[in-house]
């Protein structure tokens, strides 16, 4: 009796499961989609973190968009860098444009000890959120929020809330430069920039547009738009609109002499070596080249 | 028992609701008029809609009532001087959430009014104007709506032509706790108001008007109904005390059992819903000429000993209200407006602004919230909602930018009453995710049309 309840169960469901598969099997073929086997591979050669950073949702899309499109003419994977947008080149026969690589910037510096709290924020922890209610602890309402909304947004764990400075730090090897952080800051505190030499850049680390005193009434690193780096700079990099410095990225020669000149050190160098010994260890060099 | 049979016939509002402590600490103290500070700045934006323009230059001499900022778009106010003197600057400044907006600084020099404005004490009960002369000079005196949300007045009674007011309601509930101007006015200048309210009647055309009053105000509800007597067209109705009473679709079907249309204003269903103090301000604006140039403050707080109701001229520093009854120590935060829609200060060197209607300082304690854990899908947030919304799940849809659901979810709806995260015993902040979420799901849909 026993065996007989199994073996029909065996058979109906076996018979059950054959015939769904023949189903299926002829869906399949009628209903099958052609798609071009291209866009796999070159989703395949793309990160596949679905940053959206170039602009398309998820990589996917990315890759259906250079296959249709024939040209990589304004299609870039910003995670991947110019590596991977190299590697579609060769697997398409077509070649990529030359990118800078670049990263993400905090265009501000009111740490807790430069740009000391006025208030206390204590609700919902989100940089949109405070935004809506109220200028910034420090005063400045072009200052970040310290809510953090680029850290939770940033995919691949390159910024983090420094505890001490209460301000979002990028970490330089992780970031890829997808922009996801750029979007989702509420003053738009971020810029994507050239990652430059040996990561050596320069920018104004400040996005405060308030006249001079205003600006330094909150915050002791504010840029004060007194121009003066506009008048050292050789390169005409630098301009100066509604009291806020900008240096264009692609003009600045990083000669390091508006650094030299901001009275507030609103102007940041990163990864340039230490100062002194650099001038003297290229005197030395330059010496050595005209005595050789 | 008779007592209980007339508390189970009094009114309230059906959906939701919560109970705050009602804590109206200043409901005994006598409004008291401020002095005129020395140096004034009035913003130029102190209205919902578009930001006025200044009409004035450095260097003018302006009395008071004079006007000196020009409404702009069809939402809009205008501002008049509350002072005599020399404007010294128009410049941005900051107002109380730290932003700079424009303002113009006043150096205040006297105190000269303009010729046209009545300033005598007097009751002046007949009314001579016309409807249209009504909410002409409505528009003129620059009023807006004084129970905090400043949307302009006269912009309510350009009621279009298909249809009818059958009612004009009264907001005298004051369901904010700690807030007692409203409570103040009725006691103090019940008849001015009254003929204010006589003239909205005649300019919104409705046949009778119902003033709505908590029944924690009981002087104030006798107080009234003993006056109406004169009034045949006004009737008064205590209402059973709960939060939020004073929202405009939860007092309309309080008092008329009408539901007004998710996205619609209240004249889709007839009705006209205006502040108690606003029919103050409309008083003096019709019968004296007066615009707006005040606004009523309770400065009150648990540890505050020398609570006010002030009478205040609009632009006048904060501080000096503050330096006036002393900022209790244990102070944690300030607030403008009611414990529960009001907005903590951020910045107390500012200036009072058209519908500021409290200033209260929570101890450190009551400011501080509680540690936020996790949502145990309890449904005392839905339970308090007066609008059949789900703060549980609209705040983690908000959370993962779905505003599309928001928006089925109808997040848009939500008067941000607060009943939800009074509720919530995780000390979630719905209400500051919802308030996100509403203004993003709104730029989407600008978005979408555009």
């Amino acid at each position: 009796m026993d065996y007989k309840i199994i073996i029909i169960a065996t058979v109906v469901l076996g018979i059950i499961g054959l015939v769904s598969a023949v189903i299926l099997y002829y869906i399949a073929k009628k209903f099958r989609v052609e798609e071009d086997p291209l866009i796999d591979e070159v989703a395949e050669l793309l990160p596949g973190a679905n940053c959206g950073g170039c602009g398309y949702p998820g990589c996917k899309g990315l890759a259906e968009a250079i296959v249709k499109a024939g040209s990589l003419d304004g299609l870039n994977c910003p995670a991947g860098g110019s590596s991977t947008m190299d590697n579609i080149a060769g697997l398409l026969g077509l070649s990529a444009d030359a990118t800078e690589p670049k990263i993400a910037v905090l265009r501000c510096n009111g740490t807790c000890e430069l740009a000391p709290a006025k208030s206390l924020y204590d609700s919902a922890l989100s940089c949109a959120y405070a935004n809506t209610l109220f200028a910034g602890e420090s005063g400045c309402q072009y200052g970040c929020l310290g809510c953090g909304d680029c850290v939770t947004v940033c995919q691949f764990d390159a910024i983090y809330m420094d505890p001490e400075t209460k301000l979002p730090t990028v970490i330089e090897d992780k970031c890829v430069a997808c922009g996801a952080c750029v979007k989702a800051c509420p003053r738009t505190l971020l810029e994507l920039r050239n990652k430059g030499k040996r990561g050596m850049r320069i920018y104004v680390a400040c996005s405060n547009q308030e006249k001079g005193g205003v600006a330094r009434k909150n915050c002791s690193v504010a840029c004060i738009g007194c121009s003066k780096c506009v008048q050292v700079c050789p390169h005409d990099a630098i301009t100066v609109n509604n009291f806020l410095a900008y240096i264009d990225f692609n003009k600045c020669k990083l000669c390091r002499k508006c650094v030299e000149v901001c009275p507030t050190g609103a102007i940041h160098e990163v990864n340039f070596p230490p100062r002194k010994p650099k001038q003297q260890t290229e005197e030395v060099n330059s010496s050595n080249e005209s005595l050789a | 028992m008779n007592h209980l049979l007339k508390m189970k016939r009094m009114k309230t509002f059906k959906i939701g609701g919560i109970h705050p402590e009602d804590n109206k600490l200043s409901k005994g103290v006598e409004v008291e008029v401020f002095p005129l500070p020395k140096q004034a700045t009035l913003f130029v934006n102190q209205n919902l809609g578009a930001p006025s323009t200044p009409v004035v230059q450095k260097g003018d001499h302006v009395k008071v009532g004079q006007l000196i900022a020009k409404a702009e778009g069809f939402i809009g106010a205008n501002i008049h001087s509350p002072y005599s003197g020399t404007v010294t600057k128009i410049d941005p400044v900051a107002d109380f959430m730290g932003y700079k907006r424009t303002a113009i600084e006043i150096a205040v020099e006297g105190d000269e009014w303009m010729e046209h404005i009545d300033t005598t004490p007097e009751l002046k009960k007949e009314i001579t104007l016309s409807k249209s002369e009504i909410i002409d000079k409505i528009k003129e005196c620059g009023i807006v709506g004084l129970g905090g949300a400043c949307f302009p007045t006269h912009v309510k009674y350009m009621i279009p032509e298909n249809k009818k007011v059958d009612y004009l309601i009264i907001n005298a509930v004051e369901c904010e706790p700690y807030i007692t101007t409203d409570h103040r006015m009725m006691l103090e200048k019940a008849e001015e108001c009254l003929v204010g309210i006589e003239a909205l009647l005649i300019a919104s055309g409705a046949p009778v008007a119902l003033i709505g009053i908590e029944n924690n105000k009981p002087d104030a509800i006798a107080h009234i109904q003993e006056l109406i007597k004169d009034h045949p067209k006004i009737q008064v109705h205590p209402l059973k005390t709960k939060y939020p009473q004073g929202a405009e679709k939860q007092l309309i079907h309080a008092l008329t059992n009408r539901v007004v249309p998710s996205g619609k204003l209240p004249i889709e269903v007839g009705v006209i819903v205006n502040n108690i103090t606003t029919c103050y301000a409309i008083y003096e604006a019709i019968q004296k000429n007066k615009p707006l140039i005040e606004t009523h403050l309770t400065v009150s707080g648990k540890s505050l000993e020398n609570r006010k109701n002030l009478r205040v001229r609009l632009g006048t520093p904060l501080r000096e209200i503050l330096d006036y009854v002393g900022i209790p120590e244990d102070t944690g935060k300030v607030i403008s407006g009611g414990p529960m829609m009001g907005k903590a200060i951020a910045n107390l060197d500012t200036f009072a602004v058209k519908g500021m209607s409290s200033i209260l300082f929570m101890n450190e304690k009551e400011s501080k919230r509680g540690e936020t854990i996790n949502c145990i899908r309890c449904g005392k947030c839905v339970l308090g909602c007066p609008m059949r919304l789900e703060p549980y799940l609209l705040a983690p849809l908000v959370e993962k930018k779905d505003y599309e659901a928001c928006e089925a979810n109808g997040i848009l709806d939500c008067i941000e009453c607060g009943s939800c995260s009074y509720n919530c015993p995780a000390f979630r902040p719905l209400l500051d995710l919802i308030r996100v979420g509403k203004g993003r799901t709104m730029a989407m849909i600008r978005n979408r049309k555009s």
